[in-house]
């Protein structure tokens, strides 16, 4: 037997996941349905995951990874507490926005996609919120921050510290 | 019909017919990169991913590629005009702006199809450079990955999920960092990867290569210390001339047994020997399996081969509660390792850690078959290197071997002595062949009249046969390529099997068409030449059937006793394990 290796995840998980499969009457053709379901019940989509969906699906686990790398929208880091989404869109991008990505990503000390090791927060950059006017925009959880500079990064990060 | 015009050619085809398939017709040989198609192996890959065989359509505002655009009625098109030629140009170009330029030094130099593609299409200079993406190289006991030459063709992909349906290979991630790899980009070795090598088979490039052992084998003809003995499987003599130029198909036995004595192996032996062993132990197993379902005592059936161990490990890893089915006799290669290094190293008073076996077999998973830990003594394996055909071709043309003025020789005794029995175990259909010319024999105590058993031979990928034992019809069922070998094991999971014997080899072709054979290019007449070849080699010998060997008759008079003796059962058997895949999480 190669490696030692234990399901991590619970059964009520497992339940879970095959409770969403079964919805999609286990079709391998809803793989993306499935992971987008099982994503917004997890929040993320570790490897155990993937290997239950795959397996119910009768599908690859190569498949199922490549889907889930393939499509931005899928993640296999759990996003943090206060989930900051950097908005790098065009106008953003043009008002600044990748000075205040590189100063959120020096605060906090994680690269974008990554989450800091004490779970509160998590870093990515999306295009456009249909904020322009704010520009540039950065969202922490649901809240909004209009034309943030990149000194007013440690007074937003302050308020949920 | 539909019928239309290609660079002012007049063609007929068939409607659903592609442009290229068109164009073929009518002599117009458009270039292709990473399409493939071998139509009667169903293999089929056609992403239309590489653009090189865009062409221009009238009355089309932009060029269409070719190998996936349906012709229509009154269709005009132009395959050679000048903005045809510079498109593909700049493709071309575009795929080598970020293509490692190591070419000299490449394992795929001078059989690397971007190489003459970009050959054909006369680019002398690249105007883009592009970024390099590297990836840190994968190297598992068979196959070697290197994806910074990945070209992204997706054949490898498609012959691991679609024609072999193992699932190992998917292409990950997107844009630059978008790369072919196993789930997680974990190493090939944790993954369901067989190694059947389908994957090299069929890779363009330099991307997917297999281990090379060649500069191993040299250092062991070189050491006096050491008396190294060579087997070589059936399959190889049908290949082998391709690597010296000569036409798919031709038979070079005489001068492959010629070129490895001039190489300096002690001894020259076959493989076909271990497979009449085989037949004697697996024919055995099948007789003694099917008087116990006769008498109506608990039993397996069907009893499945177990020559080839991309199989092997394809059933260990997603088939595991299958595992009590296959047969336990070894492969030939490792049934000739352990006679090797018993039998023969006793016979001429060698100690077996003196004694060097290498094997050169079409195969990529008997590299990692050799290295299992079933098949070695206190560490010391049975058989210690295996080649491919190709590595054996480098290490002649490296020898300076004028390979194709040898005379021919003949091989060593006792373990080159072998049947057309055995020579058949390389092409589909030949080991239950095999096996049904000795088990009718033994079972019904009659001589056959005929050796050939038409009906189990042919390139279907399932075909199934009847064959009376004298009132007793054995139902036989034969697959080739794991994708096939999955439907029948399914069929068997539901119950509908009604099979007593199944013959599985993983490539398409059998060994013929194995990974580790010289490189096909798509071709699927090569693998139809070498079939042929086989059975020519089958008929041209004296003795046609496995227990006839004079030389299998007194290994086991002298050494083994009977077949499934103890003897035998501890030297020639082996047993399974469950290694369902799961992954670990890299934190």
């Amino acid at each position: 037997m190669e490696g030692n290796i234990t399901i991590k995840l619970q059964q009520k998980s497992i339940d879970k996941i095959k409770e969403i499969c079964a919805a999609f009457d286990n079709d391998s053709g809803e793989l993306i349905n499935v992971l987008h379901k099982t994503q917004e019940h997890f929040g993320y989509l570790p490897a155990e995951v993937q290997e239950l969906v795959a397996s119910e699906l009768n599908c690859s686990v190569a498949k199922v990874y490549g889907v889930v790398t393939f499509y931005s929208f899928f993640t296999m880091i759990p996003k943090g507490e206060f989930p900051i989404s950097v908005c790098t869109g065009t106008a953003c991008y043009v008002r600044g926005a990748d000075k205040v990505v590189e100063e959120i990503v020096k605060e906090l000390g994680i690269k974008v996609g990554e989450t800091t090791a004490d779970g509160k927060f998590s870093l990515s950059c999306l295009r456009c919120v249909g904020a322009c006017g704010l520009a540039p925009v950065v969202m922490v959880g649901d809240r909004t921050y209009g034309r943030v500079a990149p000194e007013k990064v440690k007074e937003i990060l302050a308020e949920y510290k | 019909m539909v019928k239309l015009t290609i660079d002012g050619k007049a063609v007929e085809v068939e409607a659903g017919s592609t442009i290229l398939d068109a164009a073929k017709k009518v002599g117009i040989n458009i270039p292709t990169l990473c399409h493939m198609e071998m139509k009667d192996m169903c293999i089929e890959n056609k992403p239309a991913g590489c653009r090189i065989c865009v062409v221009e359509v009238e009355g089309r505002r932009n060029l269409a590629p070719s190998c996936a655009t349906a012709v229509s009625e009154g269709m005009v098109v132009k395959t050679n005009t000048i903005r045809v030629l510079n498109a593909r140009r700049v493709v071309m170009e575009l795929i080598l702006s970020d293509h490692p330029a190591d070419c000299l030094v490449c394992a795929k130099n001078g059989n690397c199809d971007l190489q003459s593609m970009a050959q054909r299409l006369d680019v002398t200079e690249i105007r883009y450079a592009g970024v390099q993406s590297t990836y840190r190289e994968d190297f598992s006991p068979s196959i070697i990955r290197d994806m910074d030459k990945c070209i992204m063709c997706r054949r490898c992909e498609t012959m691991c999920n679609e024609v072999q349906t193992v699932g190992a290979l998917s292409g990950v991630n997107r844009g630059f960092e978008a790369v072919v790899a196993p789930a997680f980009e974990q190493d090939l070795e944790k993954s369901v990867c067989t190694y059947c090598g389908q994957c090299v088979a069929v890779c363009p490039t330099g991307a997917l290569t297999e281990v090379n052992n060649t500069n191993r084998v040299i250092a062991a003809l070189a050491n006096p210390k050491k008396k190294v003995v060579v087997q070589v499987a059936p399959a190889v003599r049908a290949a082998l001339g391709e690597e010296f130029g000569l036409e798919p198909g031709t038979l070079v036995t005489g001068k492959m047994v010629a070129a490895l004595r001039n190489l300096g192996f002690d001894s020259v032996f076959d493989t076909d020997f271990a497979a009449d062993l085989t037949i004697m132990e697996e024919g055995t197993e099948l007789l003694d399996r099917l008087t116990k379902h006769l008498n109506g005592e608990k039993t397996h059936l069907p009893i499945l081969t177990s020559c080839c161990p991309a199989w092997v490990n394809f059933f260990e890893k997603q088939f595991p509660e299958f595992k009590d089915i296959p047969s336990t006799a070894r492969s030939p290669q490792q049934m000739f390792g352990s006679i090797a290094k018993t039998y023969y190293a006793d016979k001429i008073g060698v100690d077996r850690s003196d004694l060097i076996v290498v094997s050169i077999m079409p195969c990529l998973a008997k590299k990692y078959e050799c290295q299992r830990d079933e098949f070695k003594v206190e560490g010391n394996p049975d058989v210690d290197f295996a080649l491919t055909t190709r590595e054996l071709g480098g290490l002649i043309k490296r020898a300076n071997i004028d390979f194709n003025s040898l005379a021919d020789e003949d091989f060593d005794k006792p373990l080159g002595e072998s049947t057309g029995a055995g020579v058949i175990f390389g092409v589909t259909g030949g080991v239950i062949e095999a096996a049904v010319r000795t088990a009718y024999e033994v079972y019904t105590k009659k001589t056959l009249k005929s050796v050939d058993f038409t009906e189990l031979r042919g390139m279907e990928g399932i075909r199934h046969a009847t064959v009376d034992f004298d009132g007793l019809e054995l139902n036989i069922g034969i697959a080739h390529g794991l994708g096939n070998a999955r439907e029948l094991l399914e069929s068997i999971r539901r119950g509908e099997n009604k099979f007593h014997a199944i013959e599985i080899m993983s490539c398409p072709g059998g060994c013929i068409g194995g990974g580790g054979q010289p490189w096909h290019h798509g071709k699927q007449d090569v693998l139809k030449a070498r079939a042929k070849a086989i059975y020519a080699e089958d008929v041209g010998k004296t003795i046609r059937k496995s227990h006839e060997n004079p030389y299998i008759i007194k290994l086991y008079e002298e050494f083994l006793g009977q077949p499934m003796s103890d003897k035998a059962h501890h030297l020639l058997h082996t047993n399974y394990f469950d290694r369902e895949v799961k992954f670990e999480v890299k934190k």
